[in-house]
């Protein structure tokens, strides 16, 4: 009884390090090579329109909408201490530091991760990367790699597209709805944002969000049993595990840039 | 230069626990049009798929133009892959591209040819299997046999010394199955090309093969011209070319007995 479960535990372990070996091996050797840049470059064109430019709608709605009601919540707050001054170092402090990357990162996975992943796991499915294969083209060097690249590209870009939006909206509640002074608004914004401390570091959880997220879709479509229930679960596993991943990041990343 | 193209020798290939290959041994002459034959799920398309490199065997040696396939370096194996070409079953067109694209697609990537020999190369193909009026179409837009014929001009855009057809006869109408019928013998005699097909459909197969395998029980069982073949005195052998449903072939799955099992449930 024990010695089953036990095996069980083992067996999970081991085929979860396989599965992460499968994904490095895939990833090596996507990356590692000469690029071709004449060949490669209007693939990569192509996937940031595709990866990028297609998911710039929710991004900008989101990030107005969580602007938005972070003014409104965060003003209901501030005035009762009278501290509505401070609207604007809140709002841009949490989208900066938190809110930007993270949501980014989740919408991201949901909206190009799961196509991407369900792109590729249909590619298999209709033996395309096989007959790629076959032709001497390898799959890993022609589909993989300028869709891992235009994600990494792609995804700190939508960030801070979130982000600016994000603040924008906060105007729009705050000074625009509410009455927070405009001034104060902009400049007490100003005064508190760092561009290292808040700006860039934003940036790096984003680049190392962009990563995980891409890598991981990439991987369960290349990975996927090649049926359409196979598909279906590749696609699930991408949005949970990206965004499962997403969050724990997100913690080791903000315990080592604001914990100490 | 050897009459022998594929030389597959002493090959064994299992798919986990289960044996696929068993020591089996089998030539591909060149210029001819061999196939191989035999029930299906006994792993016809895996033995392409050793072929072409994308599967390991067991144990084995399959030489290609005296190349031993599983020995080959990444880089060797890509290169004895330009010489091969493969039709799927599917046609495994890529769905993103025109079908002029798709027939564009092996010239672009290996060859430096202009834009406009490109052009020339890919209307010829086209029209080699009668599709050059729906170069501009969406493989979504071709009916299966449309498909299967872009496919079968987009692998031999390179002029390949070897074409591999997966079940190109699987679920089509007539008129089409008359249609690649005909382009597989015709490709193979007007090009030159070696030809290899696998596929279950015996009528079509005995219609134009140079040389027939039958493959079952992991192994060959039966081999020859098709004319040899009506010959051969191996039950296993004529129960496949007839197509009857009981015989050396059993009918049933590995079961118990019947009786038992009935009995079992009266209990």
């Amino acid at each position: 009884m024990i010695a089953d479960r036990l095996q069980q535990i083992g067996q999970q372990a081991i085929n979860s390090v396989r599965g992460f070996g499968r994904a490095g091996l895939m990833l090596a050797g996507a990356l590692i090579g000469k690029p071709n840049l004449r060949k490669n470059f209007p693939l990569l064109v192509k996937q940031l329109y595709v990866v990028g430019v297609l998911s710039l709608l929710i991004i900008l709605v989101s990030g107005l909408f969580i602007g938005m009601v972070l003014a409104l919540q965060g003003y209901n707050v501030l005035v009762k201490f009278g501290a509505e001054g401070m609207l604007g170092p809140l709002v841009s402090l949490s989208l900066l530091r938190e809110l930007g990357p993270v949501v980014t990162a989740l919408l991201f996975a949901g909206r190009a991760g799961s196509a991407l992943t369900a792109e590729i796991g249909l590619m298999k499915a209709t033996e395309q990367l096989s007959s790629m294969e076959m032709m001497a083209v390898d799959p890993l060097r022609r589909i993989i790699a300028p869709r891992f690249w235009a994600g990494v590209i792609c995804m700190p870009l939508l960030a801070l597209i979130f982000n600016a939006v994000g603040i924008l909206g906060g105007h729009l509640v705050g000074v625009e709805w509410l009455g927070v002074d405009a001034g104060s608004y902009w400049s007490a914004m100003q005064a508190n944002v760092d561009l290292y401390q808040d700006v860039m570091n934003g940036v790096i959880k984003s680049v190392v969000f962009a990563l995980v997220v891409i890598w991981i879709a990439l991987h369960k479509g290349y990975d996927a049993i090649p049926t359409s229930e196979g598909i279906s679960r590749a696609t699930t596993e991408t949005v949970v595990t990206a965004s499962l991943a997403v969050l724990g990041f997100d913690f080791i990343l903000t315990a080592v840039m604001f914990g100490g | 230069m050897s009459d022998i193209l594929i030389d597959i020798q002493h090959l064994s290939f299992s798919r986990g626990e289960r044996q696929i290959y068993r020591d089996m041994n089998m030539q591909v002459q060149r210029g001819k049009l061999t196939a191989i034959m035999g029930p299906s799920g006994i792993g016809k398309t895996t033995l392409l798929k050793l072929i072409g490199g994308q599967l390991k065997p067991d144990s084995g040696n399959i030489l290609f133009e005296g190349q031993n396939i599983p020995a080959l370096s990444r880089a060797e194996l890509y290169q004895a892959r330009k010489k091969m070409s493969m039709l799927f079953q599917s046609g495994a067109l890529f769905t993103e591209m025109t079908v002029f694209d798709n027939v564009a697609f092996p010239l672009r990537e290996h060859t430096k040819l202009s834009e406009s020999l490109i052009r020339r190369i890919v209307l010829m193909k086209l029209e080699a299997v009668g599709l050059r009026g729906a170069r501009d179409l969406m493989p979504a837009e071709l009916s299966g046999g449309m498909a299967r014929r872009a496919a079968l001009a987009r692998a031999i855009a390179l002029d390949p010394e070897l074409i591999m057809y997966d079940e190109p006869f699987a679920g089509q109408d007539p008129i089409s199955m008359g249609v690649i019928v005909r382009l597989i013998r015709e490709l193979n005699n007007a090009l030159g090309l070696t030809s290899v097909v696998v596929s279950h459909d015996v009528t079509e197969v005995m219609s134009i093969a140079d040389y027939v395998y039958v493959v079952a029980d992991k192994t060959v069982i039966g081999q020859g011209t098709p004319e040899q073949l009506r010959q051969d005195p191996s039950p296993l052998v004529q129960q496949f070319l007839r197509g009857e449903a009981d015989g050396a072939v059993p009918f049933h799955y590995k079961a118990a007995a019947y009786e038992d099992e009935l009995m079992e449930l009266t209990r």
